[in-house]
């Protein structure tokens, strides 16, 4: 039934978001730490194992799909509430900090992509320079 | 006929949420006919909704004198429930559903580093910037570099350090841009960054760190993308507010104090 996967779907959000909040209390931080990732990981495991064992009919599947499909919408609320008068009445040091901010993370995309990434395929030839 | 106006008006205020789906889906349809239409559909369909969601934001803001954007509008404070954090956070992991296991062990280490390097880069970014602006006391120079970080580690670490309430709201204003700025530039500089697999997208979540910023700019840009980098943003915050008022404020003291 399409409710056992939106259960099952709020159900790992609750438990990663509770294991969030432990962490960042075990280690003195005033926030959720990892929570929604906690979460991820806990929905792809189980995903995983249910599927296996054959205890994900499509039916149930309708229900995590559904809300994986309406991400984008959800997003579009979600710019729709920012408080954008309060960034941009920060004045120049909140946006120049921002931007800045912005540009050196683009620019460290590149070399940290290659971070712990396999060096070379070793069955294949080198990828030149 | 003005009674007709106020029940309907009533009748969205009675529905937020259902009003908030309405809305939603006839602006994320005009911006896919803008983006085919009046781009050729170079400029992504979601880009042009986020945009225009901020734009609405502002008129909002501007409208209301509130902080919730258009959420404020009483017609549409639904939208304040749909974009806000619980439904977000279930829609995020719902779109872990399918992802690849190999995927997020390969990206592992170079997630771990980015998101490191992308919590100090930011403080330093800010703290400079602070610098450059005459707030040059170790205080008021790690609260700005903590809101360079996201709009939530600003005021958090503020708050445990005693910044004056002028510099925590200057951090969290600094946030916001990143986060806005995050969502709407992403499209545009993906491919010269690389940012078109798994591996990317987890480094990019980790450097980035504000959420909604990596959600919508990925969103905007390839949605198979989300999961991976969202998963690693989530960590971002936790880190910063760990290490926002110890190991860097006690450094910029050090350095500055």
């Amino acid at each position: 039934m399409v409710i056992y996967g939106v259960a099952f779907l709020c159900g790992c959000l609750l438990a990663g978001l509770f294991v969030g909040d432990v962490i960042g209390q075990l280690i003195g931080v005033q926030a959720n730490v990892g929570g929604v990732g906690i979460a991820m990981l806990l929905m792809i495991l189980l995903s995983d194992g249910l599927r296996k064992r054959g205890r994900l009919s499509p039916v149930t599947e309708r229900g995590v799909l559904f809300w994986s499909a309406i991400y984008i919408p959800v997003v579009v609320a979600m710019a729709a509430k920012q408080n954008v008068v309060a960034a941009l009445a920060g004045g120049p040091a909140a946006i120049l900090a921002g931007v800045l901010a912005v540009m050196l993370g683009f620019v460290l995309v590149p070399p940290l992509s290659r971070v712990g990434a396999p060096q070379r395929d070793p069955d294949g030839p080198g990828e030149g320079a | 006929m003005s009674t007709l106006w106020e029940t309907l008006s009533d009748v969205f205020v009675r529905n937020g949420l259902v009003s908030a789906f309405t809305f939603v889906g006839l602006v994320v349809w005009l911006s896919y006919v803008v983006s085919d239409r009046l781009t050729g559909g170079r400029i992504h369909g979601s880009a042009i909704a986020i945009l225009t969601g901020l734009v609405l934001a502002w008129v909002g803001g501007t409208v209301t004198g509130g902080t919730q954007g258009l959420a404020d509008v009483p017609i549409l404070a639904g939208v304040g429930l749909m974009g806000g954090a619980m439904i977000r956070d279930l829609a995020i992991v719902a779109t872990a559903f399918g992802v690849s296991i190999d995927e997020i062990r390969k990206a592992g280490v170079g997630a771990m580093v980015s998101l490191l390097v992308g919590v100090l880069a930011s403080f330093a970014v800010g703290a400079a910037v602070a610098w450059g602006f005459g707030y040059r006391d170790p205080v008021s120079m790690t609260t700005l570099g903590a809101g360079a970080a996201t709009y939530i580690v600003g005021p958090v670490t503020g708050t445990a350090i005693g910044a004056s309430s002028e510099v925590i709201a200057l951090s969290i204003a600094a946030g916001l841009v990143k986060s806005m700025l995050v969502m709407t530039a992403t499209p545009f500089v993906a491919r010269p960054i690389g940012l078109d697999n798994p591996r990317s997208a987890m480094v990019y979540g980790g450097l980035m760190g504000t959420t909604s910023g990596v959600a919508g700019g990925l969103a905007a840009t390839d949605p198979e993308l989300v999961p991976y980098g969202a998963m690693t943003a989530t960590f971002y915050t936790g880190l910063g507010c760990l290490l926002g008022p110890s190991i860097v404020f006690v450094t910029v003291r050090a350095l500055f104090g």
